[in-house]
């Protein structure tokens, strides 16, 4: 798991070298007319799940747990649902239950905005990649001061699935490492969550 | 899309039977970090095709703006009023606790 996102900047450049050969005329025809990007999710959700089943780490983490922890990836999933349920009144051009997809990404951009545009379009998949990488900078830039007024938990809610990885060195800085259990626990059971939560709420929303 | 989910289910359980193989597990993560820059190019490819989505960037920057402000703060209200009822007694102990 830990190849989520160590090489954030690396993807984004696929993405905009991808964006600049879509833009310019040089595309060969093939490419056009077949869509290899299903097969290549297929591939991409296996090898996450093999990540996610050789993580002992995780899964000791699991075993260690107190029922209440569990509540903290739950406040996650519940806060982001009913913030974002919020600011969709702001936003009219978008229906309600792509907004709270969008949100399910928890930060995990790659992997949410990929789920997205195979079920719901290009579009809305821009606006789940630009959301999540959000929530990662953002993350990593306010942690310091959330910590201050909003309590200990307050950069694993922010960080949402990459509370496990990415952000997580900023956590444990700011609020103490004895929530780094915490922290990694969270970002493990959103990350599973993300395909599951994105799936449900654009199919059956 | 279910049957995405059904072969991420069985990638869990394949990674339990090599979790005893370090090698495994690292060629695993170079193997993912390849499908996602693969996967993200196409994306990139798709978009730069999508001229709906060039010409209307700022909009669709500012909806993410937005989303992201509300899943944030969404969730951090919800751990801090989670935090002030279960977590901070126990965590420091100082000041009016009662115990």
């Amino acid at each position: 798991m830990e190849a989520k996102m160590r090489n954030s900047l690396i993807i984004l450049s696929f993405f905009v070298a991808g964006v600049f050969l879509g833009t310019s005329k040089y595309l060969p025809d093939m490419m056009l007319r077949t869509d290899y990007s299903m097969y290549a999710l297929y591939i991409l959700m296996f090898l996450v799940g093999v990540g996610i089943g050789a993580d002992r780490k995780s899964w000791s983490v699991l075993r260690t747990m107190k029922i209440k922890i569990l509540l903290v990836p739950i406040g996650v999933v519940a806060g982001t649902f009913a913030g974002t349920a919020l600011v969709s009144l702001f936003i009219p051009d978008l229906k309600l239950k792509e907004v709270l997809a969008v949100g399910a990404g928890f930060g995990y951009y790659s992997l949410s905005s990929l789920f997205i545009t195979q079920i719901s379009g290009e579009i809305l998949g821009v606006v789940a990649l630009l959301s999540n990488i959000l929530r990662e900078i953002l993350t990593l830039i306010a942690t310091p001061l959330l910590v201050q007024y909003f309590g200990k938990l307050a950069g694993i809610a922010s960080g949402g699935a990459t509370s496990m990885d990415t952000t997580l060195s900023v956590i444990t800085r700011y609020s103490g490492k004895e929530w780094s259990i915490i922290a990694v626990f969270s970002g493990v059971i959103l990350t599973i969550l993300v395909p599951f939560l994105v799936t449900f709420i654009l199919k059956y929303g | 899309m279910i049957s995405v989910l059904l072969v991420m289910l069985a990638g869990i359980l394949t990674g339990f039977a090599i979790n005893r193989y370090p090698l495994a597990v690292k060629i695993n993560d170079k193997l993912i970090s390849g499908a996602i820059y693969v996967l993200l190019f196409l994306l990139g490819i798709s978009v730069g095709l999508n001229k709906t989505i060039v010409q209307n960037l700022d909009k669709i920057g500012i909806q993410a703006v937005i989303i992201t402000i509300g899943a944030i703060s969404g969730s951090v209200l919800t751990l801090w009023f989670l935090y002030r009822m279960l977590f901070s007694k126990e965590q420091n102990d100082g000041g009016q606790n009662e115990k």
